[in-house]
């Protein structure tokens, strides 16, 4: 059965969607991910969805309902990686997502997720 | 050079993917650009999932279209309940599941040609087509 990894960066989790998410694949995906960000007590969830063609609706719906979950479990949820087309052809499928914050690059998206290092610090500082 | 139409099956969501690849297939041949490629794609995708969640499932005939323009051609047909009012449901935000209501009027904005044709009790036709410029 496939997964799709969540790898743990600091206090943030990051996602690489790189196949055709199909509705079970989407479905296992919001539930680790939930799971994931209580567990590892995740400040922000980054999906990187550079390796899509296309985004339909379907994905667009599996990405908002990501960032409200997320969200009411106190973590950010930033989409990087989007390609240019799939921004216009979103556009005009009327889905401008909203409620997702969106970074041009993974390196933008962790910055925009609010410091993950900062958070770090507290938590070194609260330890020591 | 006749054109070709391939029939894919809509029973399943890994058919909605096939039928996204398919498309992408015929799309470069005709060599649509990146941004109508994707809009078409998208479009079908959208309408693959209708047949699909809302028709019970159909048929796709994908169709590459050489002279007088070149362009791709997808007719998607469901033996679904039919809509009843097709005013109504390429309205933006319309939706009787779970979707977004996105998928019809969204899907129609995304491609050159968009005809529907539906039968209460007897299903749903939708042809789309988008057109190299």
């Amino acid at each position: 059965m496939d997964t799709i990894p969540i790898l743990k960066i600091g206090r943030a989790l990051l996602v690489t969607i790189q196949v055709d998410m199909h509705d079970e694949l989407a479905a296992r995906l919001q539930d680790d991910l939930t799971n994931r960000i209580v567990e590892c007590q995740a400040r922000g969830v980054l999906i990187d969805i550079s390796a899509l063609e296309i985004v339909d609706s379907f994905i667009g719906r599996m990405l908002a309902n990501i960032a409200s979950v997320s969200r009411l479990l106190d973590a950010d949820t930033v989409v990087v990686g989007m390609r240019p087309e799939v921004a216009i052809t979103l556009v005009e499928l009327g889905l401008g997502l909203p409620g997702v914050k969106t970074a041009l690059n993974a390196e933008r998206g962790l910055a925009l997720i609010g410091g993950v290092s900062r958070h770090r610090d507290m938590d070194d500082a609260v330890d020591g | 050079m006749p054109s070709t139409v391939e029939t894919l099956p809509i029973g399943s969501g890994d058919d909605i993917v096939r039928v996204r690849q398919k498309v992408r297939v015929r799309a470069t041949e005709v060599k649509l650009s990146l941004v109508d490629q994707t809009k078409l794609i998208t479009a079908a995708s959208e309408l693959a999932r209708n047949a699909l969640d809302y028709g019970k499932g159909g048929h796709a005939d994908i169709e590459t279209i050489t002279a007088p323009t070149p362009g791709v051609r997808i007719t998607f047909r469901d033996k679904g309940p039919g809509i009843a009012d097709i005013k109504m449901a390429l309205t933006d935000g319309y939706t009787t599941g779970n979707g977004l209501g996105h998928g019809l009027g969204g899907a129609r904005r995304l491609v050159d040609d968009f005809t529907i044709d539906s039968s209460v009790g007897l299903g749903t036709t939708v042809v789309i087509a988008r057109w190299k410029r």
